[in-house]
């Protein structure tokens, strides 16, 4: 079964609870456990975050949010048009962060890379980032 | 997000209710450190994690914050109740190995 949604908004801090809901309802037709929720949760949660705090540092952009089923997988998009990452290897380097002195942990990537099944981060033409991650989620139900 | 405390036998126990994230996280710093600042009475700090529903990375910027500025008063930090995906951030980020998770 495919079923897909996509969802613009804005770079706002309160939108990372909206998305982190948003992708969680359209889990439940997994059938997830909560354990498999909370995981999507917090690496959407992250994904959006660094679009709020990084890509667009000075003012409020659009952040798009593209959520995928095929069979039992899910498949996660955010796209963003900041400022983009020159050297994305050294960004996704665990506690790598340019904004120490706002107390940013520099894990970002590392909690989604382990929070998810894939994680792959690439440039969006010229213009921000495109986060793409994965993560298959086994049907619990009795057949 | 919600801050109460509780002061016990000089621990301070530090209840977080709510969802931790970017949004709230300098709420919760201004109130942890205003908090540490008023209050003399306590030798160690107990993180209670029971009500925590959501915490991301951006909780560990928000814990070695706190842990740096009490660690200058030699008071540590303890962990109770993480939910699981606290529990994985905790470990992964090394902050287990400054302040332990105790039952």
């Amino acid at each position: 079964m495919k079923n897909q949604i996509e969802i613009k908004f804005k770079s706002l801090p309160e939108n990372e609870a909206f998305a982190r809901t948003c992708v969680a309802a359209f889990c439940l037709q997994f059938n997830p456990t909560l354990d498999e929720i909370g995981d999507i949760k917090t690496a959407v949660s992250e994904a959006v975050t660094n679009c709020v705090v990084h890509a667009y540092p000075n003012k409020v952009g659009e952040i798009v949010m593209l959520l995928r089923r095929e069979q039992d997988k899910l498949h996660i998009v955010i796209k963003d048009n900041g400022v983009g990452i020159a050297d994305i290897e050294q960004a996704m380097s665990p506690f790598y962060t340019t904004k120490p002195e706002e107390e940013r942990s520099g894990m970002g990537f590392t909690v989604m890379d382990s929070f998810m099944d894939s994680l792959i981060v690439k440039h969006n033409g010229n213009k921000g980032l495109i986060v793409e991650m994965s993560k298959r989620i086994e049907n619990k139900q009795a057949v | 997000m919600q801050v109460k405390t509780k002061l016990h036998n000089q621990a301070l126990y530090v209840l977080l209710i709510g969802e931790l994230d970017e949004s709230c996280a300098p709420f919760v710093r201004n109130n942890l450190d205003n908090l540490f600042e008023n209050e003399k009475r306590f030798n160690k700090v107990i993180m209670d994690l029971s009500q925590l529903e959501f915490m991301d990375s951006t909780g560990i910027g928000v814990m070695l914050g706190r842990y740096k500025k009490l660690q200058h008063r030699n008071i540590p930090i303890y962990i109770i109740n993480p939910s699981k995906q606290a529990e994985k951030i905790f470990q992964m980020s090394g902050l287990y190995d400054i302040m332990p998770k105790i039952s």
